[in-house]
């Protein structure tokens, strides 16, 4: 029975203990709320959360603007950064309070569903196709368009070494690439998908997409800015540059929902009031020109491009509106 | 390859200055999947324990449910939690989307299936004549459970530091829940898919670098509790047992 009694000494140190690690995770888990050193002030502020595609994310465009904006506002602004598909889902779920992406179809139908308002054009670039320098499809300087033509003669064709890498996932960028088929006269879904080996669906985000493209020396076609920012991992070179469905154009709007308060609504509204701002406007078109001796996007203030109607939404009037 | 080697010194570097984002980034990823795994211990070992000494129709149908659940894909745990926690959904009042308290909760809902499921595994792992000669010197019922969970106490340990290291190592429920915002939610595993996007290789590298050394820690910690456990028991029996 001695034995008996030690144990349950031993079951209670157990207990004690257990218990012990609960109280110390107690007490740990309470600062998560507080994690945030940088924000620990701005844990009272509000928050207006931003959802954005990751290839503008990545280029760190909106880091280097987020700080601007704070100092002017009383807000912690907050960046989640997805895929333009899941960017769109979580604006229309009203998880967040402002979305800034780059596929005006998927915008305009947004806004059109009522889930956005105050649709704002404030940047451009240009989208790239890229591939092995030794261009094994020999289209360098091509339209776009003729260009794809001769990739899908070849590519099914089973040519040496014409590979096509696509993202494949519903992203603004793929958006584009579609847009470029259809232009080029191919229905995308029954003739590009699955037209053979060298049409390859990664189904991931550009910079994994490239880092594909580049491994097994095939095309993709890319936004610039991940490009340059990627360029050093990478055997790719640009093949097309120019042509006017390359134009890519970025666009902010403010997320509407009959539960959105109309403080977020109206913080929203600033925040794309600052993007089109003349000092925001000239600070968009000197980024990046430092590390990469080119800006990455072209503000509205310096050129608006010339794109088919509702592509370029409006750039210049504030954003005022507090519903559809 | 020169990658793999200049992240490892990436690694020394960022730890040796204590880079102020990378220590926030490893001191979130730290107590939220340590929470998480404390949350889901205090809920799956009695759970656990429940399941293996009562009798009861269906026990085995649960176990093998509890097992398949090991293997459900973080990101549908994400994606599931997160139509659940979307203003939208029917737990959007807390407003517990994008914030590390979601994530806790992302995280111990992932691990408490892997945690109950090992925990009736080790007590089933108990010698059948540890209870046996229990009873035959007079234990009360509650008296051989407890000493049973004693006996499985390393397989107990074990089950938790899985589900800590699964909880650590994932990215699915913290990149849709937590939605990897910078000084808020950002944890290792989304800091590094982002890093790796950009393609910053080496300072992605460098950042699981710092994951496995949390992970070394805290396993370290776990078991010099366990061992910490084992010498009060022989001390409170007088010496060393045989």
């Amino acid at each position: 029975m001695k034995r008996f009694s030690a144990s349950s000494l031993g079951v209670l140190l157990v207990i004690l203990l257990v218990g012990g690690v609960i109280i110390a995770g107690c007490t740990t888990t309470t600062p998560t709320t507080t994690t945030t050193p940088p924000t620990t002030a701005a844990a009272e502020k509000p928050k207006l959360l931003i959802a954005t595609t990751t290839s503008l994310y990545d280029t760190k465009l909106l880091d280097y603007l987020e700080p601007k904006f704070e100092s002017q506002y009383n807000v912690d602004i907050q960046i989640t950064s997805q895929g333009t598909g899941k960017a769109i889902e979580i604006a229309k779920k009203g998880d967040a309070d402002v979305l800034l992406v780059h596929s005006p179809s998927q915008e305009l139908a947004f806004v059109k569903d009522g889930f956005g308002i105050n649709r704002r054009s404030f940047a451009s670039n240009y989208f790239l196709v890229v591939g092995p320098s030794a261009d094994p499809a020999g289209i360098k300087n091509m339209t776009p368009e003729k260009a794809y033509t001769a990739l899908h003669q070849k590519g099914t064709n089973n040519t040496a070494g014409v590979y096509f890498v696509s993202r494949g996932d519903a992203s603004g960028t793929h958006t584009a690439e579609k847009a470029i088929w259809s232009k080029a006269g191919y229905n995308y879904t029954t003739s590009v998908v699955k037209s053979g080996a060298w049409y390859i669906e990664a189904g991931k985000g550009m910079g994994e997409t490239l880092q594909m493209a580049s491994e097994k020396g095939a095309y993709t076609f890319t936004d610039e800015g991940t490009y340059l920012s990627y360029k050093s991992n990478l055997t790719l070179v640009p093949i097309i540059s120019e042509g006017s469905s390359l134009l890519n154009i970025y666009s902010v709007m403010t997320v509407y929902n009959d539960k959105q308060p109309v403080e977020k609504i109206q913080m929203a509204n600033n925040f794309i009031n600052f993007l089109i701002s003349s000092q925001t406007q000239a600070d968009i078109g000197n980024f990046g020109v430092d590390k990469y001796g080119k800006a990455l996007f072209t503000p509205m203030s310096i050129k608006v491009p010339t794109a088919p109607a509702g592509n370029v939404g409006d750039y210049s009037t504030p954003a005022t509106a507090l519903k559809p | 390859m020169s990658e793999i080697i200049s992240g490892f010194f990436q690694a020394i570097d960022l730890i040796v200055n204590l880079d102020p984002e990378v220590m926030q980034i490893a001191t979130l990823s730290l107590l939220i999947s340590l929470a998480a795994t404390i949350i889901a211990a205090v809920i799956s070992i009695p759970l656990g324990g429940l399941i293996h000494f009562y009798e009861f129709r269906g026990k085995r149908v649960l176990i093998v449910l509890i097992q398949t659940l090991y293997s459900v894909p973080t990101v549908v745990v994400g994606l599931l939690l997160y139509l659940f926690l979307s203003r939208s959904g029917p737990l959007g009042y807390f407003g517990l989307l994008f914030t590390p308290e979601g994530m806790i909760l992302g995280q111990a809902i992932l691990i408490i299936p892997i945690i109950t499921g090992l925990v009736i595994a080790a007590l089933g792992g108990v010698d059948r004549n540890i209870s046996d000669t229990l009873i035959s010197l007079g234990a009360t019922g509650f008296q051989t459970i407890i000493q049973i969970v004693r006996e499985a106490r390393l397989a107990i340990l074990s089950a938790v530091v899985l589900g800590f290291g699964r909880a650590i190592s994932e990215v699915g429920v913290a990149m849709m829940i937590g939605g990897n915002i910078r000084d808020a939610t950002r944890v290792l595993t989304t800091a590094i898919a982002l890093q790796t996007g950009i393609g910053d290789f080496p300072f992605s590298i460098a950042l699981g670098i710092i994951l496995l050394i949390i992970a070394l820690i805290v396993v370290i910690v776990l078991n010099l509790i366990t061992a910490g456990l084992s010498v009060e028991a022989q001390q409170a029996l007088g010496g060393p047992r045989t």
